[in-house]
Order: structure tokens, then C-alpha cells, then sequence
């Protein structure tokens, strides 16, 4: 019997030990974040043949005790139990790439010299066979001193046997070892103990490097990469369209039933106006996230998206960016938010918080409802027939691609901006393993894809939730005299008329004041507040966009459209992004920092549009 | 020869670095993946613009993305 109840997987970044964590604890996951940094703690329940339950953590991967980011420094103190209120584990599982020995055991000779029971998990055989490696785990194991385990994590090989080494290792003691070793020796050590347990060595041409030499070529490589971007880019905005579609639908069947069932009453109204088309709003997402996230864990799992970092690092470092920073912006095409959470895989903390800053200003999905309404109703269809969002070929595609782009050039220049001012240090440079190629696990995107989906659902049940609240609240009390308008009567509308004087000379009217209000949620619910104020029965989304566009025509000048529109590109009007920024930056200095930014360069923006389409008569 | 003269292909052995070009963070982290004094390296890839930045290299059975500047830092002999 064993009497530890804490175990850690710990090893190189690439030795497959998320693999590994999935197949030992299924879909028992907790995921958390290691308290004062945003470095995600995973942890999960490992049952051990005895029946008794151990608290497994997967720590974050690293190539050593000597830390050089967040990642490695929570693996440091929590391995050497200096992190505050984390218990060291009392049993270490190192986790070994078996096709890549001589580097892995560098930082595995490094945790068995510690002294603290311990078994090691050779994995990925089945990848050293592809690259035709013999290996003898028992010659490894005499080396080592410790037990070795050979495992093939995504086939569920060896798993029972690592399990039952796990529930042994703490009856066995500490590992006896050497004396400690400097990184050259023990890089040393390592070589000869990798010499001595492959037993045999063919020069099989390995598949990563041909898949390499297409992938990485200098100009397959980016055609490839675009081609992909583009595939990846229609599913998440074709697809996701009928889910989307389905889930507002039921969104609105709910609303409906709550109106069916409840009298009317205030908190009728809470319940269908404020609650659930705030969070319906936001759920609506969920399909878009999901598709994007679908596509980022394979990617990743298949080792290609280290190579798409390669690829555009040349690009970004030209604004004072690396590789790192190409996926998390790539995301934020389709929403900032996983676009901000990816930015974990950034290892310089100021590329990092310079890749969050800007992130807000890709053009996310949010924004096309305003962006379509507006250029349906002010930009001539001089090509094509009146269509909406990308079908817009002509003057109307025109102006959609002039606001894409110039929301990525007011990425670039703030960023340049950014990285010489307040997050200036030196180029953090571009060092980054790129890992074999391997076929990615349905099990294991479906887990990561479940956390995913997770964690956004539990936001928009907190923080949206609270925000739809408030934001009700302001527009319903306090209640208006018989006669009144309720919005006029209202907090908001109150609001509204103070900052009708501040966004006047930038051409907007108090209708839109009111509407920025509420779009605090986010940006897309403009355009149904905008529908409210015009008084319009919101049905069918076309039936919609057409009539508020004839009403907007009615009371809105072209310049104060366009106005408008330049708005949108830089406005940081949703909640969700801010919340999660305070979350990855842990405070309140940076949101605060975006919201201010942002809104002035919307201010600056809009203004500099208005004035010069006036200017030009039109 | 720097390591970013080096041509695609053949083995090569790193015979010097001038730490002083390299931030500290930098070259803790090329140590950590194996890249120090008498490592044996190889290029793997270039990449598209600005002249061939990055490079990838090979040491050992893996593959490693850095930078040119990170390159010129390192002296290496054919072998």
C-alpha cells in the first residue's frame, strides 16, 4: 500500500506528456491557474490498482530547473515545492521523448538527482520506431537507477504498467544518484546513457523531415500555410453559421416560452431582455470558438503550428513581434477572446502583453452585423446586387477590406509603437523547438475542446451574465412617467444625452450614444439596440438589416456612416475581451490601459473620417 | 564562419560564441536545447523573407527555430 496522494508528469516540452495526462486521467480534469500567474494548472485523478486515488498535475513542459518563463518557473518551485500553497509532488513521473533521448534525459538526469521517488515514462516509442531506433528501456532503467516504463500514450500502451510503477515508487524510496552534475557534464552523461540504451540505429529517412522539406519551403511553405488560413477561415464562418442560427433560435424559443408562461412583470422583462438576449448574444459565438478551437489543437497536436510560427516570423518581427504572436492574432479574426487565452504560448512576457494589447483590433465576427448593416445601407451595391457580409463583391467589399485592413495596420503601428515604449526590451529573439509531426487523437481534441467550451460558457454565465444585468438595469430604471419614453427615463438615457456632447463632434447623433451603451456588451448588439431605438419589430435578420438600413438612411448623413464604421474598427466595446484581459494580466492596469487607448483611437478615427467626408461634400 | 553563413546541409561543428551578443533569457534557452560550445548543428531550412530569417537547425533528432542575429553570435568549422 502506498501512502502518497500526489504525483506530477514532468519533461521537455513535445514528449507527448498531455498525451500521456489524458490517457491516465480521462476526462477528469480540473484546469485552473496556478495562483498569481496565468500559467494553467491541470490536474486530474489517477486511480491506482489498489483502487486508491492519487491528484495527478501535468506541469508545465520545460527543458530544465533554470526557468526562462512563466511555464518553466511554476515547474521549478513546484518541483522543488517552493510554490506558495502547492504541495511538491511526492512522486515525479519524468516523461521521455523516446525518439529524442540525448536532449530529454539532459532534464530528466536533472530531476533524479533531486533524490525524490521516481519513474520515468519512456513515450512515443512508436515515433522511434518510425525513425528506426531500437531502444532497451531495462538498459535505460540500470543506467538511470529508476524505473522505466515504455508507453505509446495515444495507443493506451503501457499505461497499467507506469500505474502500477507510480503506486510502487513511493515503497521503493528515493532514487539513488550520482553527485549533482553541472548542464555540459550532464549533457554528457546524457549522450552516453542515450548511446548505450538504442540498441540499434537505421537511417530510415524520417517523415518529419520530407514533410519539412514541402511545409518549410520557401514558397510552398506560405502557400501552403495561406491555403490552410483560407480553409480554416470558411469553416469558421460558413460553418458555424446554421449552429449559430440554431442556438439563437432556441434562444429566442426560450424568450417566447419565459413570455407564454410568466405574466408580465418587470422581471419578465429582466429575464427575456436583459438576461437572455445578453447572454444569448454571446452564446451565439459558441459554434464560431468551437470550429476555430477545432482547428488550433489540431494543428497544434500535429506539430504543423510551429511551423506556421516559423513561417511569419520574419513578418512580425517586423513591428517587434515573434512567430508566437501569429496564432493568438490569427484567432482574434474570429473573436479576441480565444485570441487572448492563446497568447499563453508566447514565452516573453512583454511580446506577450504587446500580442494581448492589439489583439482587440483584428476584425473579429462580432463586428460584420454592424459592419453589414451599415455599408447595406450607405455603401452603393455598384457591382453586384445588395448583398451582406462576404459576398459582397465591388464598392461594398471595398470598404469591408479597407476596414479589415485598417484595423491590421492599426495593429502593426501600435505594436511598433508599444514595443518602444511601454513594453520596450530587448527583441525577445525567436528560439522554439519545432516538434515532430504526428497525427493528432480525436480524444484528445475532444478533451481540449470540452475545456474550451467550458470555460467560455462559464464566463458568459458569470461575467456576461452580471453585465446584462447592469446593463438592464440602467435602461429600465428609473421607470418612466405614463407618456414617457423609458429609455429617456432612464439612467441610460441620461448617459446617453452626456455623451451625445462628447461623440457630437465626431459626427454622431444622441440615437447613437444610446446605442453605444448597451454595445459596452458587445459590438453586435448595436445594431439590435439601434433596431429597438428606430422602433423596428426585429424578426428575420434580413428583414431587419433592410428596414433599419432605410431608417438609418433617413436620419444618419453619409459621413456620420462612415464615421461610424471607423468607430467600430478600434472601439473596444466588449466586455468579454476586457475581462479576460484582466484575467491574463492579472489586474486592472492593462484593461484599463486597452479600454483608454482604444476608445481615443476611435475617437481620433471616427472624427478625422467625419471631418474629411464633410470636407469632401459627401 | 558564423552559423548563418553556414549553407543547408552539411554538419557542422560550433566552435565559439561571443555570449555578449546574446540576452541572457536568449542564451540560457539555445543552452537548455542542447545549442553550446562543440554542439554538432546543421541547417535545416531559411525562412521566405528579409533575407532568410529564421533558420531552422537540426541537433541531434531535433529541429530548432532561432533567429539570424541569435546565429551570427556562433563560430562553426565544416566537418
Amino acid at each position: 500500500m502506498s501512502n502518497f496522494r500526489t504525483a506530477a508528469l514532468v519533461g521537455n516540452p513535445n514528449a507527448g506528456k498531455s498525451a500521456l495526462f489524458n490517457a491516465l486521467t480521462g476526462a477528469r480534469q480540473k484546469i485552473a491557474n496556478y495562483a498569481g500567474v496565468t500559467v494553467e494548472r491541470k490536474s486530474g485523478r489517477l486511480v491506482l490498482p489498489s483502487g486508491e486515488p492519487v491528484e495527478l498535475t501535468d506541469l508545465p513542459g520545460s527543458y530544465g530547473l533554470d526557468a526562462t518563463s512563466p511555464d518553466e518557473e511554476v515547474t521549478r518551485k513546484v518541483v522543488l515545492g517552493l510554490f506558495p500553497g502547492e504541495a511538491a509532488p511526492e512522486v515525479l513521473v519524468i516523461v521521455l521523448d523516446a525518439s529524442n533521448l540525448e536532449q530529454h534525459l539532459v532534464f530528466a538526469l536533472e530531476l533524479i538527482e533531486l533524490g525524490k521517488p521516481t519513474v520515468v515514462a519512456l513515450n512515443m516509442l512508436d515515433l522511434a520506431e518510425r525513425d528506426g531506433l531500437t531502444i532497451d528501456p531495462a538498459a535505460l532503467a540500470s543506467e538511470l537507477g529508476v524505473p522505466v516504463i515504455p508507453t505509446v500514450a495515444v495507443r493506451r500502451k503501457g499505461l497499467a504498467e507506469l500505474t502500477q510503477a507510480i503506486a510502487e515508487a513511493e515503497a521503493r524510496g528515493p532514487s539513488p544518484r550520482g553527485p549533482h552534475e553541472f548542464m555540459a557534464e550532464r549533457r554528457l552523461t546524457a549522450q552516453t546513457i542515450a548511446g548505450s540504451a538504442i540498441l540499434s540505429e537505421t537511417s530510415k529517412h524520417r517523415l518529419h523531415a520530407r514533410l519539412d522539406q514541402v511545409l518549410l519551403h520557401p514558397w510552398m511553405g506560405p502557400l501552403i500555410l495561406f491555403a490552410l488560413l483560407f480553409v480554416v477561415f470558411q469553416a469558421v464562418f460558413a460553418g458555424a453559421t446554421p449552429f449559430a442560427d440554431a442556438l439563437q433560435g432556441g434562444v429566442d424559443w426560450l424568450g417566447v416560452q419565459v413570455r407564454n408562461i410568466m405574466p408580465p412583470s418587470l422581471f419578465r422583462d429582466l429575464l427575456t431582455d436583459g438576461i437572455l438576449s445578453g447572454v444569448g448574444s454571446v452564446v451565439v459565438f459558441l459554434p464560431q470558438i468551437l470550429i476555430l478551437f477545432f482547428f488550433i489543437l489540431a494543428l497544434e497536436a500535429s506539430g504543423y503550428m510551429a511551423r506556421a510560427a516559423f513561417l511569419m516570423d520574419r513578418m512580425m518581427a517586423g513591428v517587434g513581434l515573434s512567430g508566437r504572436s501569429f496564432i493568438p492574432l490569427l484567432s482574434s479574426f474570429a473573436c479576441a477572446i480565444p485570441g487572448i487565452m492563446a497568447t499563453r504560448g508566447i514565452t516573453d512576457p512583454r511580446d506577450r502583453l504587446t500580442t494581448i494589447l492589439i489583439a482587440p483590433m483584428m476584425t473579429c465576427s462580432a463586428r460584420l452585423p454592424v459592419y453589414a448593416v451599415i455599408i447595406a445601407a450607405f455603401i452603393p451595391a455598384r457591382t453586384v446586387g445588395p448583398g451582406i457580409g462576404l459576398n459582397l463583391i465591388g464598392l461594398q467589399g471595398l470598404v469591408l477590406f479597407v476596414l479589415y485592413v485598417s484595423g491590421i495596420l492599426g495593429a502593426m503601428v501600435v505594436a511598433m509603437v508599444l514595443r518602444s515604449s511601454l513594453t520596450k526590451g530587448a527583441a525577445s529573439g525567436f528560439i522554439m523547438e519545432l516538434p515532430k509531426y504526428q497525427m493528432p487523437r480525436v480524444k484528445d481534441l475532444a478533451i481540449g475542446l470540452y475545456q474550451r467550451a467550458w470555460i467560455f460558457m462559464r464566463r458568459a454565465g458569470t461575467i456576461i451574465f452580471t453585465v446584462a444585468v447592469i446593463l438592464w438595469l440602467l435602461l429600465n430604471f428609473p421607470r418612466a412617467a405614463p407618456g414617457e419614453s423609458q429609455v429617456d427615463a432612464s439612467i441610460a438615457g441620461h448617459v446617453a444625452n452626456g455623451l451625445a456632447l462628447v461623440v457630437e463632434p465626431i459626427g454622431f447623433n444622441r440615437d447613437i450614444a444610446l446605442a453605444l451603451i448597451p454595445a459596452m456588451a458587445a459590438r453586435e448588439v448595436a445594431v439590435s439596440s439601434l433596431a429597438t431605438t428606430y422602433a423596428i419589430d426585429a424578426k428575420g435578420d434580413d428583414a431587419t438589416a433592410i428596414a433599419l438600413g432605410s431608417q438609418l438612411k433617413a436620419h444618419w448623413s453619409l459621413p456620420t456612416a462612415l464615421a461610424f464604421l471607423a468607430w467600430f474598427v478600434f472601439a473596444p466595446q466588449c466586455l468579454s475581451t476586457i475581462a479576460v484581459t484582466r484575467r491574463e494580466t492579472n489586474g486592472w492596469k492593462w484593461p484599463g490601459f486597452m479600454l483608454l487607448y482604444l476608445f481615443a483611437l476611435a475617437y481620433i478615427f471616427a472624427g478625422i473620417t467625419y471631418w474629411s467626408a464633410v470636407a469632401l461634400g459627401l | 564562419m558564423t552559423l548563418d553563413h553556414l549553407p543547408l546541409g552539411p554538419r557542422a561543428r560550433i566552435v565559439a560564441i561571443d555570449w555578449s551578443l546574446l540576452a541572457d533569457d536568449e542564451a540560457q534557452r539555445l543552452r537548455a536545447l542542447g545549442i553550446d560550445l562543440g554542439a554538432q548543428v546543421a541547417l535545416a531550412h531559411r525562412g521566405v523573407f528579409g533575407g532568410g530569417d529564421p533558420l531552422a537547425l537540426t541537433i541531434g533528432r531535433m529541429t530548432v527555430a532561432l533567429r539570424r542575429s541569435h546565429a551570427r553570435a556562433m563560430q562553426v568549422e565544416e566537418i
